[in-house]
Order: C-alpha cells, then sequence, then structure tokens
C-alpha cells in the first residue's frame, strides 16, 4: 500500500516509537507526581521533551504547554484569548476562510459569546488579502489567526507581514503550525507570533499529542478550556501523557535535524511526481500553482476525472485523499478551494497528495502510473456510481 | 537527595526488586497487553476519519475499541465519546449537561469535577464520615433544585470510598435531575454498568486501568441530553469532541480494560498492609466500603510529606494525595470533607496497582514499621 496522503497523518517515526518506548513499560510515571522516583522520571523526560518542542520552533520551553493535539491547541487559542479579554476586552476575530475547520468553528462559535468573528476572503492564490486584512484591522481587533501552512494546499502565508499588521494593530496573533511546523522553519520569537498550535502525528510522531505555544514576553494570558489538577500552570488541566510527549519531542528533535534534507529530497520526489503526471495527462493542473507551498503538499486538479472516483479506483494501492481527513466523508465541497474561487466541479476533481519522510520514488512512479492509468479510464467511461459505493462501503 | 535518585533509578527499577510502586490510583502500570497494542497502532498510519484503506484500518481498530469499552459498562458504541482522559470526559460532561441546571456534587469529587462545576450555579454535598455522600442532603438539595445535574464519584481517589450511586441515582430520577458519575478509579477493579448506577452518563481514564495515558471517553446512557463539543472542529466522534482520536492510546485502554477482571484479589493484599499499619499507630481514612485496592492511612502526628519521602528513600513510591496536586501544599479537600482535618496533614495513600505480590506488601510494611513513631507537628 502507497501512503500519499501525509497531511492528514504520517507513520510514527521508528525512532520517535523507540524514544516513546520505555515510558510504555518500566517508566510509566504519572508525570505529576512529584513524590516519589516514578513520577519524577517520567517528569524529567516530559521536561526534555517541552525543550525539544520549543526548540523546533523557537520558543522557550516555559512556553510550550502541552494538549491533545492541534485541535484543542487551536481552540485553547483562540477560545482561551477571547475569554481571557472577557466582556471589557475587544471584540473583534479575524480569521481566513481557508483555516482549518476547528479554527473556524473556533472562531465563529464566539459569536455566541458576543464576539466579532470575521472571516476574511483569500486570493485565488489562496494567498491572505493584505487590504481586506487592513481594513479589517481598522476596527480594533482582539486576535488575528492565519495558519502558516494550508493543510489542503500547502500555500504558505507571510506570517511575518501578518503578524507585523496585528500587532501594530494591537492585536494577539495566533498561527496553526500544525502543517508547517517540522517541515519548513519556523521561529515563533522571530515572527513575533503569540500563540502557535502544533501537532505530532503530522511530523512523525504519535497521534493524542500536542502543544500550544503561548508567549511569554509580553506575556499572553488565556482562560482554559477545561480545569482540574491544575496541570501546565493550569492552562491544561489532566495527565500529561508521558510516553506520547517523548515521542513528540523526539519527532521534533528529528524534524529539526532533518528538516534540511527531507524537504530536499521530499521536493523532488514531488517534481517527479508532477512530472510523470503531467507528461500522462494534458490538462492537469496544479491549484495554487504561482504561489510557495510546502515541499510535500500537491493539490491537483484532473480535467476529465472527480477526485472520489480516482480514489476508489486506486484504493487497492494507493492512499490519497480530496482534502481533509476530518471530513473525508462529506461530499460537499472544500471549504479551502472554493474561498480560493474553484467552482464545486473544479474542487471535486481535486486530489490532494501529501508526500513524507518515508515516501519512495518507486513509489511516486507507481503513484504517477495507478492515476494516470485511473484516469484514463474514467475519462472514457465516467463512472457516477463507483465512489458512491465505495463511499456506501467505507 | 534527588540528583542521587535521578542517577540510581533506572537501576532500581529494572533490577532491584525493593523498587515498589504502590501509587496505582496516580497511575496504573501499563498492562502488557495494552503495550502490545499500543505498539501495534503506533505502527499504523492512518487517520480514522480517511476513507483510504489505511485509513479505514484505522477506522476498524477505532470502532473496536469503542465495542469493548461500550460493553463492558453497558453502553451503546454510538454512546461512547473518547476523549483525551478522564479531566476532559468529566469537563465534557458538566459542560453539556449544567446548562440551565444547577450543579450539586460531592464534597469528595476529583478537582476536574469541582473544577468544572465550580463554573456553574452549584452547590457542595457533604460527606458522612465514613466518606460517603449524605444522602439525605442529596435528597434535601434536590428537592431545593429539582432539575439539577448531580456530580458523584463512584470510588474515590484518595480514600477509595465507594459511593451509593445507585441510592442517589433513585433520588435524582425521582426529581428529574441528571447524574454524572465519574467512574475513573472504579473501572476494570469493580464491575457496574450505566444501568446499574442509573447514571446519564459515566467519565472514564485509560491509564487508570492500565492503559496509556492520553484517552479516556465520556459514556453516555440512552436519553442522556446532547453533548456540544468542548473541542470543536472536524466533525470527529459525532461532532461531540473535535480532533484526530489518539488511536494508539484508545486502542491501549480498550485492551487494558479487556484485560482489566476486577481488583479482588487485591484486598487480602491491601488488608494485610492496613493491619499491619494501624498496629503501628496508623488510623484509616474512610471506612465505608471501598475500593479493594485502596487504603488511606494517618500516622497522627507525622507529617505526610516526611512519610513519602521516607517511603520513597526507602524505594516505595505512595503520594499523600491526588497526583495532580501533589506538588501543591493544599490539605486534601477530601479528608476535610470527611471531618478529618486534624489527619489530613498526615494521611498517606497507599494503592495497589494490578501487578502488586505479596512481597511489596512486605517491604512496605517493614518501611512503614521502620519510619520513627511520633514527631511534633508541624
Amino acid at each position: 500500500m502507497i501512503y500519499l496522503d501525509n497531511l492528514a497523518t504520517t507513520p510514527c517515526d521508528p525512532r520517535a516509537m523507540a524514544a516513546a518506548e520505555p515510558f510504555f513499560g518500566a517508566m510509566f510515571g504519572n508525570p505529576h507526581s512529584a513524590e516519589h522516583a516514578f513520577g519524577r522520571r517520567a517528569a524529567e523526560a516530559v521536561e526534555r521533551a517541552r525543550s525539544q518542542v520549543a526548540s523546533l520552533i523557537g520558543a522557550e520551553p516555559r512556553e510550550i504547554v502541552f494538549t491533545s493535539g492541534a485541535t484543542e491547541a487551536n481552540n485553547l487559542a483562540i477560545k482561551g484569548a477571547a475569554r481571557f479579554a472577557g466582556a471589557a476586552g475587544r471584540r473583534r476575530i479575524v480569521t481566513l476562510a481557508t483555516e482549518h475547520k476547528c479554527v473556524l468553528e473556533s472562531v465563529r462559535d464566539l459569536a455566541s459569546e458576543d464576539f466579532e468573528p470575521v472571516i476574511l476572503p483569500v486570493a485565488a492564490n489562496g494567498l491572505v488579502d493584505f487590504a481586506g486584512l487592513k481594513a479589517a484591522l481598522e476596527t480594533p481587533t482582539l486576535l488575528v489567526s492565519v495558519m502558516a501552512a494550508n493543510n489542503e494546499t500547502g500555500v504558505l502565508q507571510d506570517l511575518g507581514a501578518v503578524a507585523g499588521l496585528a500587532r501594530a494593530a494591537g492585536a494577539l496573533v495566533h498561527t496553526d503550525i500544525a502543517q508547517a511546523a517540522g517541515k519548513i522553519p519556523f521561529d515563533a520569537a522571530a515572527l513575533g507570533v503569540h500563540l502557535a498550535s502544533i501537532s505530532a502525528h503530522k511530523i512523525n510522531g504519535p497521534k493524542g499529542i500536542g502543544a500550544l505555544y503561548v508567549r511569554r514576553r509580553p506575556r499572553v494570558r488565556l482562560t482554559p478550556l477545561f480545569s482540574g489538577g491544575g496541570q501546565e500552570r493550569g492552562l491544561r488541566s489532566g495527565t500529561i501523557p508521558a510516553p506520547l510527549a517523548v515521542g513528540f519531542g523526539e519527532a521534533c528533535a528529528l524534524a529539526e535535524a532533518e528538516m534540511a534534507e527531507d524537504s530536499a529530497r521530499i521536493l523532488g520526489l514531488r517534481q517527479r511526481l508532477i512530472g510523470r503526471l503531467r507528461a500522462r495527462i494534458p490538462g492537469l493542473m496544479e491549484n495554487a500553482e504561482d504561489v510557495a507551498r510546502l515541499p510535500g503538499a500537491v493539490s491537483l486538479r484532473f480535467p476529465a476525472a472527480r477526485a472520489l472516483d480516482l480514489i476508489a479506483a486506486c484504493a487497492d494501492e494507493l492512499c490519497v485523499s480530496t482534502g481533509s481527513a476530518c471530513t473525508s466523508a462529506e461530499i460537499a465541497p472544500s471549504h479551502v478551494l472554493t474561498a480560493m474561487g474553484l467552482t464545486p466541479a473544479q474542487a471535486a476533481r481535486t486530489l490532494r497528495l501529501g508526500i513524507g519522510r518515508f515516501t519512495s520514488a518507486p513509489e511516486i512512479d507507481r503513484a504517477a502510473d495507478l492515476l494516470a492509468g485511473a484516469h484514463d479510464d474514467l475519462a472514457q467511461r465516467p463512472a457516477p456510481d463507483v465512489a458512491a459505493a465505495f463511499l456506501a462501503e467505507a | 537527595m534527588f540528583m542521587w535518585l535521578c542517577a540510581t533509578w533506572g537501576v532500581m527499577t529494572s533490577q532491584n526488586p525493593s523498587f515498589i510502586y504502590l501509587d496505582a490510583n496516580a497511575t496504573e502500570p501499563l498492562r502488557p497487553e495494552a503495550r502490545v497494542a499500543v505498539l501495534e497502532a503506533l505502527d499504523m498510519t492512518g487517520n480514522p476519519a480517511s476513507i483510504h484503506g489505511a485509513g479505514r484500518a484505522a477506522w476498524a481498530l477505532l470502532e473496536r475499541a469503542r465495542k469493548i469499552v461500550a460493553s463492558r459498562v453497558g453502553a451503546k458504541p454510538a454512546d461512547v465519546v473518547f476523549t483525551s482522559g478522564g479531566t476532559e470526559a468529566n469537563a465534557l460532561a458538566i459542560a453539556a449537561f449544567a446548562k440551565g441546571r444547577h450543579v450539586l456534587f460531592g464534597a469528595t469529587e476529583h478537582d476536574a469535577v469541582r473544577a468544572a462545576a465550580m463554573g456553574c450555579a452549584h452547590s457542595v454535598l457533604p460527606v458522612l464520615a465514613c466518606g460517603q455522600i449524605d444522602l439525605a442532603a442529596l435528597a434535601a438539595a434536590l428537592a431545593r433544585h429539582p432539575q439539577a445535574l448531580v456530580c458523584l464519584m463512584l470510588a474515590n481517589n484518595e480514600t477509595g470510598v465507594l459511593h451509593p450511586v445507585a441510592e442517589a441515582a433513585a433520588l435524582c430520577r425521582a426529581r428529574g435531575a441528571l447524574l454524572h458519575v465519574d467512574a475513573v478509579q472504579a473501572l476494570g477493579r469493580i464491575e457496574f454498568s450505566l444501568a446499574g448506577l442509573g447514571a446519564n452518563s459515566i467519565a472514564l481514564s485509560g491509564h487508570k486501568v492500565g492503559g496509556p495515558k492520553g484517552a479516556g471517553a465520556l459514556v453516555l446512557a440512552a436519553g442522556a441530553p446532547p453533548v456540544t463539543a468542548l473541542l470543536q472542529g472536524g466533525g470527529q466522534e459525532q461532532g461531540r469532541r473535535g480532533g484526530t482520536p489518539p488511536l494508539p492510546a484508545i486502542a491501549g485502554f480498550a485492551a487494558a480494560l479487556a484485560a482489566a477482571t476486577g481488583a479482588d484479589q487485591l484486598a487480602g493484599l491491601r488488608d494485610r498492609l492496613e493491619q499491619a499499619a494501624i498496629a503501628e499507630g496508623a488510623r484509616v481514612c474512610g471506612a465505608g466500603p471501598r475500593l479493594p485496592n485502596t487504603t488511606c492511612l494517618a500516622r497522627p502526628g507525622q507529617r505526610a510529606d516526611t512519610q513519602v519521602i521516607r517511603l520513597d528513600l526507602a524505594g516505595i513510591a505512595v503520594s499523600a494525595g491526588a497526583a495532580c496536586s501533589s506538588g501543591k501544599v493544599a490539605r486534601s479537600h477530601v479528608l476535610e470533607a470527611m471531618g478529618l482535618l486534624e489527619l489530613a496533614g498526615s494521611a498517606i495513600r497507599v494503592s495497589l496497582p494490578w501487578n502488586a505480590e505479596p512481597a511489596h506488601i512486605d517491604a512496605f510494611v517493614q518501611a512503614y514499621a521502620a519510619m520513627p513513631p511520633r514527631q511534633a507537628a508541624a
């Protein structure tokens, strides 16, 4: 099975698994049990992991709050900042139409708490429209949330410029770096963002852990999503899953050490894939072709076949997707692609491929052949029932 | 001391059988069955929400785990909402059910429940000296707040005391109140079901049954009010909990639960330990029916933290209360609520893990007896 859905989730790196493994064994202690050696040993490992996460994103260890993943980190950043500001603070929260669902839903939902969500459109290439952002910021704004790299198209936003504008307007800046972290250099301090959300399983770490970067100078204050034991300085109660944190830390250290090498190789594979497909499929388009994107993210618009039919036709050998995994089974067109001006029909012909650390050149060649072959078949014999049957089975 | 402990720790745990873990209520050692399941799931790539082969394999694993959890507590698989753990499960239930309802919670509830409930209009229900909820007080409170949300834990994390949940549920039902039960400490140690408890929902945690940290569940009874997501986005868990499910932790949770067949075999060991401690002048906090693995031992006049350090130096891990608050100076709200304020500073919690052995009890008894008998209270 060829796995080319590395934007949905990535295989856990055996080295990250190896780092985590002892904590799934003799070192099982609760990291909050400061009273005995089992607990202290786990706590020590969690703190080492915290340093590794911090190092990857230009943060201090104390600025890292472990969460269950990026969804929780995004919820905590957005709702936490808004709720801390409270009734007396600014009301406006600005984000982009192409953000991950968990950011959009968190922002939209704050309307019920008397905040003012502003969802900005993007240009056809997926980039933020700076004129629109400036206009939005003319009203005092509490928070601007813009992702570093899009999870469907890989489009990289100019975060430095976004953060500069937002800071100048006195707003907090949050960025979802779930896709960008570990793939491209990211330095929270240098960019001047206040909050950043990261996920382990998108960077070859385990599922079930992520983190929120919370800037300390000047200190950013948040109201927790839920309370209890008061772990993570009261920002996130609940036992930290020490083994997952250790695996996450190791995944960050590996990403930091191997980023340059990985991205060069992945970029080569990407060019190989696209070259091979283009040679066989005239009229194949890349979405957001003219702007900077993540090396491993490929968003392809096929001329004569729907993405779901292609997925179904190649399902025995190839794992690819139409867009965000969370909404894989939805028939509704991708909100990211439609925000970039694609018609529902164009969006339905878009396939998302994610190339990862463990993807090989022969896999890329085979995937291209499978997709091109399936596209040829489908172009000649449209099969409206294939995808429906596949989905029903899924 | 700390450095020395850190430096020698690896040797002590891996080779020295005298390094003994008696703090299961903070976290249980991972069961071998869970370890296998975790490592297998870590080796799987798919996101359970993806429709391709890898995704469907992940989804099948997730749903298998859901069935195991559901059947253990007599629920439908669709009514199991996986969370990151017990704290999130409790917070999710209380956020959803407290809307427009007064919250009544027992004075000995875990901080996760107390913190969530304190964000709402609430009243605290007293417990009896034995540690069990005062049912007369509950009945009186329900008369004032018939539409309440009642939060009552099945087993207390510090004393192991079991609350009369079924009786409380009958009172709730008669008034039209909702009942949420934090069953984190009870799961896998004693058998119970949603129907038997009469609860509208229960919170569970994986790492308290010998699974890995990082997964828990909120399980809903038929007819429970709808749950609105605390973590939004992605629509996972039927829109009740956004985020990619932590598959390895969930798979490990289910495997541990399947292997956890009750803690009755620990009762004899616990009782022997307790009797030996009593002979040394200890008082047991919590006279009600208890979990088979837990005892809370007060040694009047001797500070709990001193006892814990002495035992730690003897290679025995116990705690002075909930792990979450281990680092804090605050006295146990549990013992205070039981009217044992004078003992609260001198009580340690000993909780036997699933793999406790008679030799561990012997070692504890020896170390406990070796502690200097009385000191002036600080």
